[in-house]
């Protein structure tokens, strides 16, 4: 694969999004530095984008030898976002790669599979743009490991909504893996929401603009990572639902006849009184980012 | 020459801080060697999945000779230039920890977390690691050296997969160095006489329960462990009973029908050893003899005392090494692989490579920073050995 990927003149960039991920980030950059670029020259550069991480996130990335960029930092002008879209976003401007990599910094059980695995069908398949992972999600619990469960949003809200109005994505195993490689070409021509949404709506911009052909899939084994409770899942539904409906409605698929709101309401008992919580949840997008002048200059678009 | 003076080993010594810097440069290979193979379970009698990934570690860095031999252990060869000696490093592949316990490992800038990390999932990365160092800091050793992670070695294994190797393996071995995670600065070239047991209480199913007299299969044990307890054991030669692990019951109010104790008798005498084991045999039957209980004992691991002297060039080096690098040599007899080197008559050492903390435990760990004086201290010991420094005159 290495041979290939130089035969091709290909650079290929991993670009790990973290918030507060200081249990699982060392042992990722570390595997991926070892595997990777050291034994293996696959990659040509790791970088942690973060959007502020309160722990020692940042600090163990860099004594590792990653790259470490504050969202924040890059593209300092434009109005601040916080969210892992916004990460992902960003990298673009701030990486070198032809090829982007984007895996999850909070896998406990992280091997190179999760990236050589994404990268090749790219070198080797030129028709494909954009390869997402897939596995079996166990849940963790207590020290046992036992291989079900785990991809809750995506059985409940995404695979019902693309069998609605998709279905063809409906082959993709699991839609919000946080794990794709994508070609450049690709990442710079579509928008991206800032938070939970972001992984829906690259699959229906891919989707809309080259079809199905553009897509592979790569089984990656397993995925050990803490659970998230169900409100949190809760949020993350409300997100992504957003980002449905602005691309539904984008696309001529939809016809809302309002707004819809963004505020998301769940209840908490304490003792026998129900309080209502609320959360502001703004699907908030950045737009290509070809269309950003600071871009389109590093990068020579304009000739 | 006094046998004090040994030129070999002074330039040897010399590399220590050149050979430190070397591993420091290697960490990430070493840490990410240690989180794949230590991540893969490996209990005893089942350690095929990390003997095939180490065996995938020595194909990809091109040793000549790689297999898994009959009993499963993992065997590669870094062939010498010509020394007509075999030079054999030994991590024992087998951990304490089960199948069922998550086994993922947590890395951090100071230290690495996880089950059966030291014990002994360092030891076999540093195995996968060594061929890689060697190419890095082009040391082309000139006798072979044979790197073996052995299956089966704890508890009832009995170090079967080093004896297999010892026993049937064509290469014959020169020298042994056995590569244990934990402590820097451990020293072992003498094995203490050992047998290993368990003690097994059941009680029978038409067990007569308004029956005066114990009522649970703990108690009968109970009863056992305060009699081997009450055993005289001399101050000299050093002997000793330990109680490793009980196990037994289900919960607080269901009479117990099965207990096992899991004991070690140690001692500096192989006499004594058994007139210990014979001792405790008659204990069991005593106490079966007092009640309707089956209680049976089971021997099942046996060490004879042994090894080699203080002053064997092997030992003094090794020392000195140790020394050199700022650490007291901790001198201490093994029950481990050593022993297996002992029963052969092959000269050979137990050393660590690092710190540790919580032994045993999920959240066992240990302290990357002194492992590069550890992995300086093995290479450098590989160097003596094959330079000629641990010869005997």
């Amino acid at each position: 694969m290495v041979e290939e990927k130089e035969r091709q003149g290909l650079t290929i960039s991993l670009c790990l999004p973290t918030l507060n991920e200081e249990t699982t980030i060392g042992k990722e950059v570390v595997l991926f530095r070892s595997e990777l670029m050291s034994r293996y020259p696959l990659l040509d550069e790791i970088a942690v984008i973060d959007s502020g991480s309160t722990d020692k996130t940042i600090e163990i990335a860099q004594s590792f030898g990653a790259d470490t960029y504050l969202a924040d930092d890059i593209l300092p002008h434009l109005e601040k976002k916080k969210g892992k879209g916004e990460n992902l976003w960003k990298s673009i401007y701030q990486l070198k790669g032809d090829i982007i990599v984007y895996v999850d910094a909070d896998i406990k059980n992280i091997h190179p599979r999760f990236a050589y695995g994404l990268i090749g069908p790219l070198i080797y398949r030129p028709e494909v743009k954009y390869v997402k992972g897939f596995y079996d999600r166990p849940l963790t619990l207590s020290n046992v490991t036992r291989p079900s469960g785990g991809g809750r949003v995506t059985e409940i809200l995404t695979r019902p909504l693309f069998s609605l109005f998709f279905p063809e994505l409906t082959a993709i195993i699991q839609p919000l893996s946080g794990e794709y490689a994508v070609r450049r070409g690709v990442l710079e021509e579509i928008a991206f929401p800032i938070g939970y949404g972001v992984e829906t709506s690259h699959l229906l911009d891919v989707y809309g603009k080259y079809g199905m052909e553009a897509f592979a899939q790569c089984d990656l084994d397993q995925r050990i990572h803490d659970n998230k409770s169900t409100r949190d899942l809760g949020k993350m539904s409300f997100g992504i639902l957003q980002t449905f409906l602005t691309r539904g409605k984008e696309m001529g698929i939809l016809d809302l006849h309002k707004d819809y709101e963004t505020i998301f309401r769940q209840f908490q008992a304490v003792k026998s009184e129900y309080d209502v919580v609320e959360h502001h949840i703004t699907e908030d997008e950045r737009p290509p980012m070809n269309t950003i002048p600071e871009y389109r200059k590093k990068y020579n678009l304009d000739g | 020459m006094t046998p004090f003076e040994n030129p070999v080993l002074d330039a040897v010594i010399q590399e220590i801080p050149g050979l430190i810097s070397s591993t420091e440069s290697i960490r990430e290979i070493l840490l990410a060697n240690l989180a794949m193979l230590g991540e893969v379970p490996s209990p005893s009698f089942h350690e095929e999945r990390r003997i095939r990934l180490l065996l995938d570690r020595f194909t990809e860095l091109g040793l000549s000779k790689t297999s898994i031999d009959e009993v499963g252990n993992g065997v590669g060869v870094i062939d010498g230039q010509g020394g007509d000696k075999n030079i054999m490093l030994v991590a024992h592949a087998d951990t304490i920890v089960p199948e069922t316990v998550n086994h993922t490992f947590t890395i951090t800038p100071e230290e690495v977390i996880g089950p059966g990390v030291a014990d002994n999932s360092l030891g076999v990365a540093v195995l996968a690691t060594l061929p890689y160092i060697f190419e890095k800091i082009g040391y082309k050793p000139n006798n072979n050296i044979i790197l073996v992670a052995g299956t089966k070695s704890l508890g009832r294994g009995n170090l079967e997969g080093l004896r297999f190797f010892l026993s049937n393996g064509k290469m014959p071995v020169s020298y042994g160095i056995c590569v244990e995670g934990v402590r820097l600065g451990r020293l072992s070239h003498k094995s203490i006489g050992m047998l290993r047991g368990d003690i097994t209480c059941r009680i029978p199913e038409q067990y007569d329960w308004s029956r005066f007299g114990s009522s649970s299969a703990i108690l009968t044990l109970n009863e056992v462990i305060n009699k081997i307890n009450d055993i005289r054991l001399p101050k000299r030669p050093k002997s000793s009973v330990v109680m490793g692990s009980i196990e037994g019951g289900t919960s607080y109010n269901t009479i117990t029908t099965y207990a096992r104790l899991k004991f070690e008798i140690r001692s500096e005498s192989a006499e004594l050893t058994r007139e210990i084991a014979d001792r405790i045999e008659e204990i069991t039957t005593e106490v079966t003899s007092g009640h309707s209980e089956t209680v049976e004992l089971d021997i099942f691991a046996r060490r004879e005392p042994g090894g080699i002297a203080f002053s064997h060039p092997l030992v003094r080096s090794t020392r000195k090494i140790i020394k050199s690098l700022g650490v007291e040599p901790h001198l201490a007899p093994s029950t481990s692989e050593l022993a297996a080197f002992i029963d052969k008559g092959i000269p050979a050492v137990t050393i660590g490579i690092t710190e540790g903390n919580r032994m045993g435990e999920d959240k066992e760990s240990i302290t990357i920073e002194p492992v590069y004086k550890g992995l300086a201290q093995l290479i450098a010991t590989i160097k003596a050995i094959d330079g000629g420094a641990c010869e005997l005159n």
